[in-house]
């Protein structure tokens, strides 16, 4: 057993670091540098300069453009950028539609959408939860009737995270309502340009715009947009949750959420104060033991092992603890957490965005898997427990 | 990065298992705790002397002092599975904490008196070093020790010595000015009076009172004493969380069977989600906690104090807080046969509270990890 990493592990974190010196735009950097909110167009901004350099993918096998790093070095790669408080990555298409269209899709699919993803040309969104159907995602309702070369999509989807600057929406509907919920769903997708989608954003807690409610009428889609088997979309949907499992174990993001309430501490003078280092420390010590949970995960990937049961556990834990930061963050602030969301003036610019942050991060145990359909799975799969 | 057991590390997991499994499963424990109190009885000197024939009481010393030069991987490998049936031998606080103690600061010359009979299973060692008026620091400050010519005059009282009251020898620490200074005295030495006491885990263990001369002979004098106390205790610490790891993975078992067979209300208790998910919150404890045992195992042999003392510190931290989560739990769901002496559960329970307060409770370790200077870099 060794926690170090090989000379050459090294030498390419060395680059990474380097490049990130150079290469991070002094805007973005000063953003950084106080935690602060990313607009989409900052994003997008970011994205591009990564694709330039090829890293924008680093997950993706070469043939389709990714990098071929390493296991290992994905992931220096991965823990550099988020430790430089570089913008977070739109998930939808470079994560999620992304792998599913490499393993479901056809090749005419893969030459159209994944060139796109990758550039940053094509702005994806996740069509997956509705009105009646959110835990329960099978019982998704939006329906595809079949129209001679298309079908024509009615429905509404919700949550739709970022669908206002969405380019394309990936779907679950059913195109077939005979059969058993899971058998009649079909994997979609949509051009938000199309006659008929409508996404209306609403407000999240934290007063970001980050949803929408996304409306379908009549939308005509091409029958060469469904990805995977006609009523296979099942099986499509759940791989592509895999995906988003593991990426949302947050690590990173909450290492660098922990140091900043470490400087929130000190600009109050807190962190001499046994009691309250205490807080953050136990903290700190609960995202370590994650953070070793995802390195034995990695190191079991890199040996092209099948998730063991340490990984199932980081999305579970990693939202939590994600939670569990901006709400100390919160309660470090004191006072000045009663400031109404970015308020400039009020509170000091590194504290600017934790209120909003504290709200919205309550969808952390929701999204993805609610927390408690985590574990419903772990307890059937991985414990053996019986079901009803 | 590489989690991965070396093959001499798959081996000695595997002849560990097969031992614990063939010869100290856990009714030995219950045995062995039956019958603790009086000397002779308590773990069995045949099977500590099987231990030193199998070389594993060899493993965290160097070639030079008789050891099979093996790291503290390889310790915590073999007390994760002693946790698992709570193997009683005293491989913990003989070979592991007074052991590395002896080895630290000792001479080769030392070594050989001390250290090589206990590596062969011929005698046991114990650390006595613990004062009642000091929680867990590593520095001993009532039991003074004063120098006249080769002569030592030491005065003081240590509790709750593991394995003190069998131990062959003990290595006792003792304030000399700022300073500590550790001593071998063998157990019918006449500075030395031992009391046996129980600990929580039904274990054995001493009052050990020093009152008296000992010559220069037995103070340890081939390294720094301070060193070895604080290398002594983050060893013990980070196999006590490997221990933890075994007792927490055996105790999830154990509840997760208790789960698919009682049934109550015409089913398996174990469909109803309220205790599944419970189940489930146990489970991601035990991988935490196995992840930071893997942490703990590798830095506590790091020489660099800001790796090895915030590495130790938060896996030691993490083993008193998962795992008394983890054994509390088991209980609740096991219902009242739990609260039961005749049940397993509670005498994992009871050795994990205990493991949790060895060397160093979490509000110590808490406060040392924020000590490091890692705590406040780079902000």
């Amino acid at each position: 057993m060794d926690l170090s990493f090989s000379s050459d592990d090294l030498r390419f974190r060395d680059e990474v670091r380097a490049w990130l010196a150079d290469a991070m735009p002094p805007d973005l950097r000063a953003k950084a540098d106080i935690d602060a909110h990313f607009e989409m167009d900052e994003v997008m901004r970011w994205h591009r300069i990564l694709h330039a350099k090829g890293w924008v993918a680093p997950h993706w096998p070469t043939e389709f453009g990714g990098p071929g790093l390493s296991p290992t070095q994905r992931f220096i790669l991965t823990e550099a950028l988020e430790l430089a408080g570089t913008p977070s990555l739109s998930p939808f298409g470079l994560s999620m539609v992304g792998p599913a269209i490499m393993q479901f899709g056809t090749p005419e699919q893969q030459e159209r959408f994944l060139p796109a993803i990758l550039s940053g040309d094509q702005v994806w969104c996740q069509g997956y939860s509705e009105p009646g159907a959110g835990s329960d995602l099978a019982a998704v309702r939006t329906t595809a009737r079949d129209d001679g070369d298309a079908f024509v999509l009615d429905g509404q989807k919700t949550w739709t995270t970022y669908a206002q600057y969405a380019d394309w929406i990936f779907c679950l509907v059913r195109t077939d309502a005979s059969v058993k919920k899971q058998a009649g769903i079909s994997f979609v997708l949509v051009d938000m340009r199309s006659p008929g989608v409508e996404a209306r954003p609403m407000l999240t807690i934290g007063h970001t715009p980050a949803f929408c409610d996304t409306f379908f009428e009549g939308v005509r889609v091409p029958k060469t947009n469904v990805v995977g088997p006609l009523h296979g979309g099942w099986t499509v949907a759940k791989a592509l949750l895999g995906h988003e499992r593991t990426l949302i174990a947050a690590v990173g993001q909450s290492q660098r959420a922990i140091r900043r309430v470490k400087r929130i501490a000190a600009a109050h003078d807190l962190l001499d104060d046994p009691s309250w280092a205490g807080r953050i420390a136990r903290l700190e010590i609960e995202l370590q033991a994650l953070q070793m949970a995802n390195y034995r995960a990695l190191a079991g990937a890199a040996l092209g092992h099948a998730p063991g049961p340490e990984s199932s556990i980081l999305k579970l834990r990693g939202s939590e603890i994600f939670q569990r930061v901006f709400e100390l963050a919160m309660d470090v602030m004191g006072p000045d957490a009663l400031a109404w969301f970015n308020q400039p003036g009020v509170v000091s610019e590194l504290e600017q965005t934790v209120a909003s942050t504290y709200c919205y991060n309550r969808a952390t145990t929701i999204y993805g898997g609610s927390s408690e359909i985590q574990k419903n799975i772990i307890a059937k799969l991985i414990l053996g427990l019986p079901g009803v | 990065m590489d989690f991965q057991l070396s093959d001499e590390q798959k081996l000695l997991r595997d002849s560990v298992r097969t031992f614990t499994k063939q010869r100290s499963p856990l009714s030995r424990f219950r045995k062995v705790r039956d019958h603790v109190g009086s000397r002779g009885a308590g773990w069995d000197a045949a099977v500590w002397r099987e231990m030193g024939e199998l070389g594993w009481l060899s493993l965290p010393f160097p070639e030079a002092a008789g050891g099979f030069g093996g790291s503290l991987v390889d310790v915590g490998l073999l007390l994760e599975n002693f946790g698992a049936t709570l193997v009683p031998e005293p491989y913990l606080a003989s070979v592991v904490v007074a052991g590395i103690a002896l080895l630290r600061a000792g001479t080769a010359e030392q070594h050989a008196r001390w250290l090589a009979p206990m590596i062969d299973g011929q005698t046991s060692l114990a650390l006595a070093h613990a004062e009642r008026a000091h929680r867990f620091d590593v520095r001993p400050r009532a039991t003074t020790a004063s120098r006249r010519g080769e002569t030592w005059t030491v005065r003081g009282t240590k509790h709750y010595v593991a394995n003190g009251e069998r131990a062959d020898v003990l290595i006792v620490s003792a304030a000399h000015g700022d300073l500590p200074v550790l001593f071998a005295v063998p157990r019918d030495h006449a500075a030395v009076r031992i009391e046996g006491v129980r600990t929580l885990d039904g274990l054995g263990a001493a009052t050990v009172a020093i009152e008296g001369e000992i010559a220069e002979e037995h103070r340890l004098s081939g390294g720094d004493a301070t060193v070895a106390l604080e290398r002594a205790h983050d060893a013990g610490a980070a196999m006590a969380v490997a221990e933890g790891v075994g007792i927490c993975q055996a105790v999830l078992e154990l509840t997760t069977s208790h789960l698919r067979s009682r049934e109550q209300f015409g089913v398996a208790i174990g469909t109803f989600q309220a205790l599944q998910h419970r189940a489930v919150e146990m489970f991601v404890e035990v991988e935490l906690l196995r992840s930071m045992s893997v942490l703990a195992s590798i830095r506590a042999d790091d020489d660099d104090d800001d790796v090895r003392r915030p590495a130790v510190s938060a896996a030691k931290a993490k083993l008193a807080t998962g795992g008394r989560f983890v054994t509390q739990q088991a209980i609740q769901l096991h219902g009242g046969i739990g609260i039961t002496d005749e049940h397993d559960v509670g005498l994992y329970f009871k050795r994990m509270h205990a493991l949790g307060l060895m060397f160093g409770d979490e509000e110590h370790h808490v406060r040392r990890f924020v000590a490091s200077p890692g705590f406040t870099a780079g902000l």
